[in-house]
């Protein structure tokens, strides 16, 4: 990579380590640094630049999956929204596009995203909490009023039932005049991670597959510009990973999608392309850029050596990002716009394709607008003043990037080659095994956060007395009240005939395990079946997974 | 030899993030006491029931959702009917200030917010467990 005498090089090294090893042991060590204290050529001795960095927009994509990056144009800035009504949200999606945010992203509501109505008793509590709420096609049409669903992109974070979701998308798209095959956007679609870390799962892991390629397969033929998955190590960071076990197990959950597709009899190169991932930007900047990095030369190698696609947008990793919400602090939340804006700074360098900054409130609730707007100004300022954005992947060639690089990649083939061994992604999760090294992980930090090993700043040093903080969103309570009730009336008003019907031929459908359920639920959904007789189908047919704890 | 205490941690409603309950159950099992951990979405009937059958001293929910102002009173008045007055109940999660005096008039003892060393929790549990 670069010229350089290496056996002079190996001498000065040795000369500068023996006179800072001394001079050292009077501070205090820190622990969790990475391994050297600096970098020379001699940490990337080997790296050939054709072989394995080459050129942004070519394999193996270490330096990133388009030829131009930010010089064409910038990462879409998608702020994730959703909150109480249709209604409200609706007024929220439209404030951002009118503040210059480029793609909207919905937030559901969590008996939304596990597949019940609102007025289903186990809902009590939880409607319009952490997302919007959607029971059923009349409630997405008023979620998307006066957006042109042509014209944006729309990513859902919607996994077990995204099927049905995706169905009222397109219901209400064509109702505005728009066709399946112009719609852009993403369902999240990630049920091994829902498994693993985020707990909002329905139906056991078969089925679950069959859900999952039964959408690959439609949207091949139907919605050719959907990201019909969001392969999503985001969550799994949360709970607590670290970023080499973040790309590795997620890369291990798309290996298993893979899979599962070409086994339901799927060509790798019609659907592969049209898998998108979903990253964590976590306050360490520099390690962050070098995961972003590692984790397009992984996945390349896995699709073309391991699938044999042979259509280079199969090989790409294209990513969306969220700053790690985990991060954030109740303490001084003030402090949280910096913490962001370096999570920006390590998204962008590291190439990311769209990306959603955290508000500073959200260690204590959803947040308000104007800390949103905060928030998508972030973005905007790395992308205009901060030249961050200016050339195509600038750190590389550093010889830390490179070596960090390197070293995460390493980690992450290792973790596939542990799971490969195991059977693969599906039986590490059942065995319990990924969910254990998150766990493991996670309780590492917070010893070393308690130990004071690790300082996060205002939460165990730097502390003030603090005021309560004012301002906070709040979630009118009647929503769950409203939502019921807009729920008695669609039953009343609509052909509940044709519904039973419409869900009956669902229920044969799932019984079949060659049909193909896509269709089927779009004719239910268009009938204004709700997220709830929907999902009570494939409950009753497939039945409900059953997660294994374990401390 | 003394009793260990016996505790039941919780994640009510549907919320998935675990990461918190499973650090705490661990951090509390490390301090000594007998931890039982639930696993996710349980009703608050479920919750009572399980701290019932386990007999235990204390009961830790975990809650992200924003919907603890709805489910923690619910559990405490449930665990009352049960006759289980002697069981300290306490909560942890997102929960904004304004929110923690009605949970702690409702029966909660003491509300953990983000931020909260698991010592933290041990001392509290330690010094008022019944």
């Amino acid at each position: 990579m670069c010229t350089a005498n290496t056996d002079s090089l190996k001498q000065k090294m040795a000369e500068y380590t023996g006179k800072v090893e001394k001079s050292l042991a009077k501070f205090p060590e820190r622990k969790n640094l990475p391994y050297n204290r600096l970098y020379t050529p001699l940490d990337i001795e080997g790296v050939d630049y054709e072989k394995d960095l080459g050129f942004p927009g070519q394999y193996p994509f270490t330096r990133g999956v388009q030829p131009t990056m930010y010089r064409s144009r910038f990462w879409t800035m998608r702020m994730y929204a959703g909150f109480s009504t249709a209604e409200e949200s609706n007024k929220r999606y439209r404030y951002l596009l009118e503040s210059g945010g480029t793609g909207l992203s919905c937030a559901f509501d969590l008996p939304t995203q596990i597949g019940y109505d609102s007025d289903d008793p186990i809902s009590e509590g939880e409607v319009g909490k952490v997302g919007v709420a959607i029971d059923s096609l009349a409630d997405m049409e008023i979620l998307f009023d006066s957006i042109d669903l042509g014209k944006v992109s729309t990513s859902m974070t919607i996994n077990a039932p995204a099927s049905v979701l995706l169905a009222m998308y397109i219901a209400v798209a064509e109702k505005q005049g728009v066709s399946p095959d112009k719609l852009n956007g993403t369902i999240q679609n990630d049920i091994l991670k829902e498994y693993a870390a985020r707990g909002t799962y329905i139906f056991p892991p078969k089925p679950s597959m069959r859900l999952i390629t039964n959408i690959f397969e439609y949207c091949s033929k139907n919605v050719p510009n959907w990201n019909t998955i969001s392969i999503s190590g985001y969550h799994i960071r949360e709970a607590g990973s670290t970023a080499s076990q973040e790309i590795a197990f997620t890369i291990a959950d798309g290996i298993a999608y893979v899979d599962a597709a070409i086994k339901a009899g799927l060509n790798v190169d019609d659907f592969a392309g049209r898998l998108s991932f979903f990253w964590n930007a976590h306050n360490n900047v520099l390690e962050e850029v070098a995961k972003f990095r590692a984790s397009r030369r992984v996945w390349a190698k896995v699709m073309k050596e391991r699938f044999g696609a042979t259509n280079p947008k199969s090989w790409m990793l294209r990513v969306h990002t969220q700053t790690a919400g985990s991060m954030l602090t109740a303490q001084q939340p003030e402090n949280n716009v910096v913490r962001v804006a370096l999570q920006t700074a390590a998204a962008v360098l590291g190439g990311t394709q769209s990306l959603h900054t955290n508000s500073k409130d959200e260690a204590l609730a959803l947040p308000t607008e104007d800390s949103v707007r905060v928030a998508l100004r972030t973005q905007q300022i790395v992308a205009y003043e901060s030249g961050l954005a200016d050339v195509v992947d600038p750190l590389a060639g550093s010889y830390y990037i490179e070596a960090m690089t390197n070293q995460i990649e390493k980690e992450a083939w290792e973790y596939i080659s542990k799971i490969d061994d195991m059977g693969g992604a599906v039986v590490a999760i059942e065995k319990g095994y990924i969910q254990r090294e998150i766990q493991e992980s996670a309780y590492k930090w917070q010893m070393d956060v308690e130990n004071k090993q690790r300082v996060i700043v205002g939460v165990n040093q730097f502390q003030i007395e603090e005021k309560p903080v004012e301002g906070l969103l709040r979630v009118d309570a009647s929503v769950g009240e409203l939502q019921k009730k807009k729920l008695a009336d669609l039953r009343a008003r609509r052909d509940n005939a044709a519904v039973q019907a419409k869900l009956a031929a669902l229920e044969t459908g799932c019984k079949d395990e060659n049909a193909n359920l896509m269709p089927l639920i779009l004719d239910a959904v268009k009938a204004y079946a709700t997220l709830g007789e929907i999902c009570g189908v494939m409950r009753k047919v497939f039945g409900e997974y059953e997660a294994h704890v374990s401390l | 030899m003394e009793k260990r205490i016996r505790v039941l941690v919780a994640k009510p409603g549907l919320d998935g993030h675990d990461r918190g309950a499973k650090v705490v159950a661990r951090a509390l099992r490390d301090a000594g006491f007998e931890v039982i951990y639930t696993g996710l979405r349980q009703t608050p009937e479920q919750i009572v029931e399980a701290a019932l059958q386990e007999d235990v001293n204390v009961v830790a929910l975990s809650l992200l959702s924003g919907a603890h102002n709805h489910l923690f009173p619910k559990i405490v008045e449930l665990s009352k009917q049960k006759g289980m007055s002697d069981v300290l109940i306490v909560g942890g999660g997102v929960i904004p200030d304004a929110d923690i005096p009605g949970l702690k008039a409702a029966g909660v003892s003491e509300v953990f917010t983000p931020g909260t060393p698991t010592s933290s929790i041990v001392e509290f549990i330690k010094a008022n467990v019944k």
